[in-house]
């Protein structure tokens, strides 16, 4: 009895091991993504399974099992508040998951088990999809496979030695191995082929798009600098020509109009605004941006696109200030081109509204600087002037350009301006422009990117949300509107060469965005063009890329009704096909070990010992030994391994037999004649 | 086992000298559960090998020299009426026995052949209603002249179907003929040779016998062979499917004579031209003759 329980513990402790060890690397990626007691959750039952296996506990009773999944259910309920939408179902699914190891024993369970882990394990994907999430869940399969592989060898085994009980490891994921490079043709296949439809195929739900990172729709002082600390890509940016000059680049976003204390805003929508006339001059630059998902409308532009069906992407429009906005909010990576002037002159004419506009202020607020303003005025001072005057005072006096600014008092402008003297982007920007608007001459602020990053491995620009800048435009008589930025009177470094050389106080910037650590900094930039690459290819391979490659494959338009059509038959096709070879023998005229027979015959004959139809294989082996004197032990043992593999009894583990049909394998290929 | 197996074939060659091949055969037969035919011509130590068998079995050995005139109930038993109990009372022939040998099988008029091949097929005797079971192992050990001597009625087809195994003895090499000559004759061997094995440890190999394995691969080559012989032009009937059977059972005896645990084609090969040389005629020499079995093997791909 001893006896068999040990054995048993041998057999079902490859799968155990093998669920166990590919369920962690799911639960792993999941810690990134749901509650940490989900995977918590995981670790505690996984160990009980593992204890229970290997000290021949007993399981647990319905009586603790029963409650025990009550608790996950309501545990899930009260910290997702729903058991649907995708957090709360995946947790769901999770916690399920770790509670059945605990009545995971029959070879049924674990085939149960594992294809519920299969699921979780691709379930990971609707949260992240990087190469490397990829890659892990890529080994995460391969382990489930193996599992599954034990699972059906195992209850064939008899007592084995530990040392087998480990090489059995290693042949088990081997065969796990082989079988997924053996899908991967099809998964190709089906990659390319399988039509991709506008939108998402079924609506994830809205919960998904919680936690993206990038500029909102009005600013206020600190949310952009809370921005500058992530590390998180915005877009990647490829240019036809050269790159233009880092103090050029200038990304437009949002532009906002609306003062309100602290908060600045888009210009509504109720009365429409006239669109700003646009002339450029000299070349545009163009260029291809992958804009990372941000829940938004906006599409990031070099300053400033050219407007015209032809150059910008489909379903978008732009506003009057210049600014493009896509119908749909940006919930998938998307790719888009632009084509953009650095010189040009904006709206040469000023209606009587967008004055108003532009000049609009709260009443009674910040009264140091509309005193100051109202010096200015009655200097009689030129708005080209005025500007000046702003920003010598940014130039000349001890500004500050910093991310960790002090918090600013009831009057946030004066207090900036006349007392703390410390500020990142916005709030040089948002003062400003208040300055200005106080002083009379119309200004707005705009958000966006500024700089970017040149990776030299495939000469592309990476701008991350470390980059988002705020800026000011002024109007100015005969010059339309004109791009000012205070912070580059502060900081000229920031926009000459980037945020991290502006910032001395750099511990707060993301480590990536700092200046020292080249080594590391050099593979960032590696790693991030595989990502470009894979972000490009694999991800944003979307139905437009498909048909055109498809174009390009047979020459001809073809439909994604059509792909699918054509899709489907040629796997039902295919279906009947192996259907068909399976039913009847043809496909398999010859075992494996027979093959590796037939080459040992080839061989032999070419040293002139045939081996006639009706002789045995222990008696052809006989006679080739009598022939090839030197080489007859080898022959020997094959002759006696191969007839023992075609006429003995099989040994019940398949492992065994894989290892047999090795040594033959091998035997052969070493045979020299 | 195979330890055994090769202290009985040791054994009896001591006494039948040089004839392993026959031994074996023999043996294989045996372990297989059937009964075995030897032809040849007398003298040539028939009698001998089966006495000796059953001897190194450690069997209990019965003869019956077969005659004209041997009626059915000299080799069965009678039932008598007893006076003093006024009842009819069973007096059990020779076959009574483990090993009975039928000394010139084919000397006895077919009456008393069947009756003998009844039983050997049944191993058990009816008279007069009553049903007696032979003891166990059973089987006979036939002798037969070849049916070209006189006065003999020649064993039909159906009855030599029964048999499991036949096999001729042949004469012996010189050295071994030599080395008989030396010596006083078999017989008086025979008198001093001690078992080597019981009943019980026969009926105990007999059944492991069952055991060794038989693959797919070679049951696709005896399928192969009895297709063979039931197309081909060569033989006037194919083999049935007891001799397919008596095929599988005597490899699977030689395999373990061999010390194997599965059967191999060469197994096959080995038993074959034994197990179904009296079971194929000819249809050109209308005899089972050896020849044609080689014919056979060299036509049939492994």
């Amino acid at each position: 009895m001893t006896n068999k329980a040990g054995t048993q513990t041998n057999l079902s402790m490859h799968a155990i091991i093998w669920l166990l060890l590919s369920l962690s690397i799911t639960f792993t990626l999941y810690a990134f993504n749901l509650e940490n007691w989900v995977p918590a959750c995981f670790v505690v039952f996984a160990i009980w399974r593992y204890l229970i296996e290997k000290n021949n506990w007993s399981y647990p009773t319905l009586w603790l099992r029963f409650p025990l999944t009550i608790a996950g259910g309501l545990a899930v309920l009260l910290t997702y508040g729903s058991l649907f939408g995708r957090d709360a179902s995946v947790a769901l699914l999770a916690v399920m998951i770790s509670m059945k190891l605990l009545e995971t024993r029959t070879k049924r369970d674990f085939i149960v088990m594992v294809i519920l882990s299969y699921f979780l394990t691709v379930n990971i994907l609707l949260f992240t999809q990087a190469i490397w999430v990829f890659l892990a869940v890529l080994l995460a399969l391969t382990g489930l496979t193996a599992c599954l592989i034990s699972v059906s060898h195992q209850s064939m085994q008899t007592n084995i030695s530990t040392q087998v009980w480990k090489n059995h490891f290693k042949v088990q994921v081997k065969l796990a191995g082989k079988l997924l490079l053996q899908a991967t043709p099809i998964m190709l296949v089906l990659f390319v082929l399988f039509p991709r439809i506008p939108g998402p195929i079924w609506g994830i739900p809205q919960d998904s798009y919680s936690g993206m990172t990038g500029l909102s729709d009005s600013m206020e002082p600190g949310n952009i600098s809370q921005l500058s600390l992530s590390s998180k890509i915005a877009f990647r940016v490829e240019f036809k020509s050269a790159i233009p000059a880092n103090n050029q680049l200038y990304w437009r976003g949002p532009v906002l109009w609306h003062q309100e204390g602290r908060r600045w805003q888009m210009a509504s929508d109720r009365i429409p605004l006239p669109m700003e006339t646009l002339q450029t001059s000299g070349s545009a630059t163009d260029y291809t941006i992958t804009l990372e998902p941000h829940n938004r409308n906006w599409l990031l532009m070099l300053d400033l696109p050219e407007i015209s069906a032809s150059t910008l992407p489909a379903e978008a429009r732009v506003k009057h200030d210049m600014q493009v906005l896509s119908k749909e909010p940006i919930r998938t990576r998307i790719r888009y081109q632009g084509s953009s002037y650095l010189q040009y002159k904006l709206g040469a004419e000023l209606s009587e509204h967008e004055r108003t506009l532009a000049l609009q202020l709260i009443e009674d607020e910040n009264p140091k600087t509309r005193q100051l303003a109202a010096q200015w005025i009655s200097e009689k001072k030129s708005p080209t002037a005025m500007v000046e005057a702003a920003l010598k005072m940014f130039r000349e006096q001890e500004f500050v350009y910093t991310l960790a600014p002090p918090r600013l008092g009831k009057e946030p402008v004066d207090d900036f301006l006349f007392n703390t003297k410390r500020g990142f982007c916005e709030h040089y920007a948002s003062s400003f422009v208040y300055l200005m608007r106080a002083a009379g001459v119309p200004a707005r602020i705009v958000t966006g990117y500024q700089g970017g990053e040149i990776n030299p491995n495939g000469n592309y620009l990476i701008v991350r949300q470390s980059d988002a800048h705020a800026w000011a435009e002024v109007w100015l008589q005969d010059r339309g509107w004109v791009r000012v930025d205070p912070t580059s009177a502060v900081s000229p470094d920031r926009i000459e060469m980037g945020i991290g050389a502006a910032l001395t106080d750099s511990d707060l910037l993301p480590l990536l965005s700092r200046q020292d650590y080249p080594m590391l900094k050099h593979l960032y930039m590696n790693w991030d063009a595989v990502n470009n690459g894979w972000n490009q290819w694999v991800l944003g391979y979307d139905q437009a890329k498909q048909l055109a490659l498809l174009k390009k494959l047979i020459n001809k338009d073809i439909a994604w009704e059509d792909i699918g059509l054509i899709l489907v038959v040629s796997m039902i096709a295919l279906m009947l096909f192996v259907s068909y070879l399976l039913l009847s023998n043809k496909g398999m005229v010859l075992n494996p070990s027979n093959r590796i027979y037939q080459q040992f015959l080839k061989k032999l004959a070419k040293a002139g010992v045939t081996k006639l139809k009706h002789e045995g294989a222990i008696s052809f082996g006989q006679r080739a030994a009598k022939t090839l004197p030197n080489q007859a032990s080898e022959i020997l043992e094959i002759s006696a391994l191969y007839s023992s593999m075609q006429y003995a009894k099989q040994a019940n583990s398949k492992i065994t037999n894989i290892q047999s049909l090795n040594l033959l394998k091998q035997l052969v290929n070493n045979l020299k004649v | 086992m195979k330890k055994i197996t090769d202290a009985i074939i040791a054994k009896t060659s001591e006494v039948i000298l040089g004839k392993q091949q026959q031994i074996k055969l023999a043996l294989a037969c045996i372990l297989a559960k059937g009964h075995l035919l030897i032809e040849d011509l007398p003298g040539m130590g028939k009698t001998t090998l089966a006495h000796t068998l059953a001897q190194v079995l450690g069997l209990q050995f019965q003869r019956v020299q077969f005659t004209s005139d041997l009626l059915p109930a000299d080799v069965l038993g009678v039932s008598v009426y007893d006076r003093n109990t006024a009842n009819f009372k069973f007096h059990p022939g020779p076959i009574f026995t483990n090993v009975l040998l039928a000394d010139e099988i084919n000397r006895a008029t077919p009456k008393t052949q069947s009756a003998l091949l009844e039983v050997m097929e049944e191993a058990q005797v009816t008279i007069d209603a009553v049903t007696y079971t032979l003891p166990q192992p059973f089987f006979v050990i036939a002798t037969q002249n070849p049916s070209s001597q006189i006065g003999t009625f020649a064993l039909p087809e159906s009855q030599l179907d029964r048999f499991l195994m036949r096999i001729t003895i042949n004469y012996p090499d010189a050295a071994s003929e030599r080395q008989l000559l030396q010596s006083n004759g078999g017989r008086e061997q025979l008198a001093k040779l001690s078992p080597v094995i019981d009943a019980t440890q026969l009926q105990a190999l007999q059944s492991a016998c069952h055991d060794i394995h038989v693959s797919d691969a070679l049951l696709d080559y005896l399928q192969a062979i009895l297709k063979y012989t039931r197309q081909s032009a060569q033989f006037n009937a194919g083999l049935s499917p007891r001799a397919g059977l008596s095929l599988k059972q005597c490899a699977q005896a030689w395999a373990m004579l061999d010390g194997r645990d599965h059967v191999i084609p060469e197994d096959i090969q080995s038993i074959l031209p034994s197990v179904a040389g009296h079971r194929l005629v000819s249809n050109i020499t209308l005899t089972g003759s050896v020849d044609n079995i080689a014919q056979l093997l060299k036509s049939v791909a492994v």
